[in-house]
Parts: C-alpha cells; sequence; structure tokens
C-alpha cells in the first residue's frame, strides 16, 4: 500500500481574469466557467469562450463529482503524489491530484469527489479524492 | 502552394559530446553550424537565412547571428520545444520556395547534463509572467515524466496496451545504438530489464526514459539550384506540417498526438503513405511517445500501436519499419531536451546510405521524420517532413 502523503504546495498565481475562481476555492467552492452562448463549460477559466469565442462567459459552481480521466502516481519525488485529470461532472477534465488515497487502488474512470489542499502561501487548490 | 521539391537537405552534423562541461552554448551552436556546412560543401557566407528555437542564448536569433557572424535577409525562431527543429526544415522550405533566402541553416545545442538540469521529474515553472494555464496545472507538480505517463496510463485502459509492449521500443533502440560509437547507452537491453528498471512515474519505468545529454546538431536546407552544384546526395524535401495539440478547453484526449493532422497533410503532400516509408525517424522522448506517434501517422490503427512495435517490429533488419537507427533519445541523444533535430539527422543519413552499415535500410529512397514538443499530456506542437533520395 502506498498511501499518499502531505506534501507542500506552491501558491497559484491569481490574475484579475481568475480572481473569483480563487476566492471561490478560499470558500471551498470549485467554480467552471460556462459560455452563455454555446452552452458549454471550459477549463482553465477564460473570459472568451475558447470553444464560440463569445465573451458571454459565466462562473457556476461545479458539483464537485468526477472521475479519473487518467492518472500517475510520481514515484520519483520527494514525497509522491498522484498527478491526473478529472472529468468534471459538469463536462471539462482539469489537471488535478488524486489525495488521501491508497495510490496503488486507483483507477481509470473511477470515481473521485472535491476537496481542497492548502498552499504555501495562496488560495487552497481543488484536488480530488475517491468517493 | 506546396513545398514539395522546392527544397533540399545538403548538410547535417551531430556534435558529438554527449556532456558538454568544457564548451558553451553558443560555441555549440557554432560548431554544430559548422559540421553541417563542411558535410554540405558550403561556407558561413553562403548562409542567408537561419533557423533557431529557444535553446538558443539570447532573444530570438539575433545573439547567435551576432556570435556566428552571419549576414542574414532571414529569420525564424518557432519554438514548439523539441519539434521545432522539424518544423524549421518546412518553414526553410517555404522561406526558399518565397524566394526569401536560399541557403537556410538551422542549430541546436543544450547542456542539461553540465548544468545538472533535474530534466523530468522536477515542475518547472518558466518565470516571467505566468502562461494563463500555470496557476491550474503548476501547483499540482506536473513534470516532463508524470504527464507522458497519463498518455500511457490511458491508453493501457483504453486498448489494453501493456508495459511489455512499450518495453519493445526501448529494446528496438538499444538494438540500433550498439552500433553507435556516440550513443549514451550503447548496452543492448531486454523487455524484462526494460519493466524490471524502477517505475519513475506509473506506468513509465526508467528504462521507458530518453537519455538526457549535452550536444547539439544543425541542418542546411537549400535551394534546388544550389543543391544541384553540391557534391552530396540530394535528399528532396517532399512534404511538410505543423500542428499545435491542446486540452481544447478542457476536452482532453490522451490517447492521439498532433501527429494525427501533420501525418495526413504531409504525406498528402508527398503523395505517398505510411506504407512507402522505407525508414522512420520517430521522437522518442519516452516509449509512449513512439507509440502514440506510428499510430498517428498511420503506421497501424488506432490503439494497435503495441502489437505493432512488439517482437521487434522496429529493429532494422528484422522489423518491417525500422526507426531510430542511431539509437535515437531512447538510447543515444536528446541535446538539449530536445529531440526533433537528431530526427532530421537519421533520416538524411540513411537516405544518403551513410547509416551505420550495421543498421543502413536497404535502398531507403523515402523517408519520415516526426518531432512532438511541450508537453504530449499537456500542450504539444507537432511537426512531420517526408523527404526523398533523387
Amino acid at each position: 500500500m502506498a498511501e499518499s502523503k502531505e506534501r507542500k504546495l506552491p501558491a497559484p498565481s491569481v490574475s484579475a481574469e481568475t480572481q473569483a475562481y480563487w476566492d471561490a476555492a478560499a470558500k471551498g467552492k470549485l467554480l467552471v466557467k460556462k459560455c452563455t452562448a454555446c452552452n458549454q463549460a471550459h477549463h482553465y477559466p477564460r473570459t472568451i469562450c475558447p470553444f464560440c469565442f463569445s465573451d458571454k462567459t459565466e462562473w457556476v459552481e461545479a458539483s464537485g463529482k468526477g472521475t479519473i480521466y487518467s492518472y500517475s502516481v510520481m514515484r520519483r519525488a520527494p514525497v509522491p503524489y498522484a498527478m491526473a485529470y478529472v472529468t468534471l461532472a459538469e463536462g471539462p477534465r482539469m489537471v488535478t491530484n488524486i489525495v488521501d488515497c491508497d495510490f496503488d487502488k486507483l483507477k481509470c474512470e473511477q470515481p473521485v469527489k472535491l476537496v481542497f489542499k492548502p498552499t504555501d502561501g495562496g488560495p487552497p487548490l481543488p484536488m480530488f479524492t475517491p468517493a | 502552394m506546396s513545398i514539395k521539391g522546392k527544397a533540399y537537405i545538403a548538410g547535417i552534423y551531430e556534435h558529438p559530446t554527449r556532456l558538454a562541461k568544457d564548451l558553451s552554448l553558443a560555441q555549440i551552436h557554432a560548431e554544430v553550424a559548422k559540421g553541417a556546412l563542411e558535410d554540405a560543401g558550403l561556407t558561413k557566407d553562403d548562409v542567408d537565412g537561419y533557423f533557431c528555437a529557444g535553446d538558443a542564448p539570447g532573444l530570438g536569433p539575433m545573439s547567435m547571428v551576432e556570435y556566428m557572424g552571419l549576414k542574414v535577409r532571414h529569420v525564424d525562431s518557432t519554438d514548439t520545444g523539441g519539434s521545432s527543429y522539424v518544423l524549421h526544415v518546412g518553414h526553410a522550405a517555404e522561406a526558399i520556395a518565397a524566394g526569401k533566402c536560399k541557403v537556410a541553416l538551422i542549430t541546436l545545442a543544450g547542456r542539461p547534463r553540465a548544468e545538472g538540469m533535474a530534466t523530468g521529474t522536477v515542475p518547472r515553472s518558466r518565470g516571467g509572467t505566468p502562461t494563463p494555464d500555470e496557476p491550474f496545472e503548476f501547483p499540482y507538480g506536473p513534470t516532463v515524466v508524470n504527464m507522458y505517463a497519463m498518455c500511457a496510463m490511458r491508453h493501457m485502459h483504453e486498448f489494453g496496451t501493456t508495459a511489455e509492449q512499450l518495453a519493445w521500443i526501448k529494446v528496438a533502440a538499444s538494438h540500433h545504438a550498439q552500433y553507435n560509437p556516440h550513443a549514451l547507452l550503447k548496452d543492448v537491453v531486454t523487455v524484462e530489464e526494460v519493466v524490471n528498471s524502477p517505475i519513475i512515474s506509473d506506468p513509465l519505468h526508467r528504462l521507458d526514459c530518453c537519455v538526457i545529454t549535452d550536444g547539439g546538431g544543425a541542418i542546411v536546407v537549400v535551394a534546388p539550384e544550389i543543391a544541384a552544384k553540391l557534391k552530396r546526395p540530394k535528399i528532396k524535401l517532399l512534404g511538410a506540417s505543423e500542428f499545435i495539440k491542446t486540452q481544447m478547453g478542457g476536452k482532453v484526449d490522451l490517447t492521439y498526438s498532433g501527429a494525427r493532422f501533420t501525418g495526413k497533410a504531409a504525406f498528402e503532400e508527398a503523395g505517398v503513405k505510411p506504407a512507402d516509408i522505407k525508414y522512420a525517424s520517430i521522437y522518442d522522448s519516452f516509449t509512449i511517445t513512439v507509440l502514440m506517434q506510428l499510430e498517428d501517422l498511420g503506421f497501424c490503427e488506432k490503439g494497435k500501436g503495441g502489437a505493432f512495435v512488439a517482437d521487434g517490429n522496429l529493429i532494422a533488419g528484422t522489423g518491417k519499419l525500422p526507426f531510430n537507427t542511431d539509437g535515437g533519445g531512447l538510447c543515444s541523444n536528446h541535446p538539449g531536451n530536445r529531440g526533433g533535430l537528431t530526427k532530421v539527422l537519421e533520416a538524411v543519413r540513411q537516405l544518403r546510405g551513410e547509416a551505420h552499415p550495421k543498421v543502413q535500410v536497404k535502398n531507403c529512397d523515402l523517408a519520415v521524420a516526426h518531432g512532438t514538443g511541450g508537453s504530449l499530456g499537456l500542450r504539444h506542437g507537432s511537426a512531420t517532413v517526408i523527404l526523398g533520395r533523387e
């Protein structure tokens, strides 16, 4: 069994364009950007929709449910960790980590749920743990 | 307008070093430039176009143009990571076809070993103004190896690809590297040795990874009227294509690469099919990189790459598709962590009949060189060239 351990996470750099995303993260909420013109959600968040180039995008709160699209446990690191793409219930796939789990039991398509982990002096990062 | 037949590769050079503690970065660029020009039978003063990427010191091409004492009327410093130099060959042909230059010099150099860089296993921020993706990726710890590993993991999940099948790619490269006196790793390895080497990031083992080397290389691309006057075999550019594959706003699909698009376009421009290819230089940062690109270029069906590469099918002399006969990035050289230029070099050697006799493909008159730069799992630049011997 290879249990995940806490590791020091660098703070994300926050810009005016993404301030709301990180403010929500500080309150334990994951936001995604959704375009009201083409009705599609995207990630990472942009002001202008990467699908239809409309500027009619708005923040919506994600349910926090998702599945692992792919993952890889970085064994050759001071504290091993699991990189992953998680497919959100809302559609987009996001780069993230799978935490608080047994690395050896992870699988593609496994259901996961949202958790937040603190960073070094910045807003917390949305991550996922087996549901 | 097509670039087919509008330009020739007249000169190539690969720096023999794999550890450049005593060489400066600019010096390596100049040494490989000198080597490629001498190989072509040209001089520095013949060069009127210069191409480099982010490995060159300074802002774009300016410092190296000055250092080498060039006088050029066309420059291009497009950077798509390790694939840049494959893309530069296509761009050089475009510039030559448009009359913007006649002798294009492309250089690459790097010294990550001498600088003690932790190439594959440490997340790196580029510094300066963050890229828009950085806050949503960098804090999670993406490294070179774990992002390629995620492609391998998904490929295994969707298509049943196995670690043993991936290992065959390293085995084939090692069979070729034993004949390359400059190769960093010259020992032939077995499938068992690959799958029993330590896991770096699941499911990739240490021996699924390429080497980390210092060094560099250069290519001279010339107009047809220049090629006609030179004594070297004439290697004609038949097709070229480039593509940037991204996460597509959250619709990322890790099972294919940009080669899906560049292969189709380059083969169409050249008027040939994958089945016509006698030799393939395929970017080999990791075993999975090769497997996905072979599928995407059309050498086998999507998902069947594992079966295609198994049992020595990529080994010169025995396999159906000899690949990376210099040992490639997996065993010989991955200068500056950018392996695209050396892909073009070995394709030219094969077409000239100048590969090592033990790995030279008989009657090699048509070859492909393909590069992937950046991160296969995050965003990458793909470039394909089809080359023929005249």
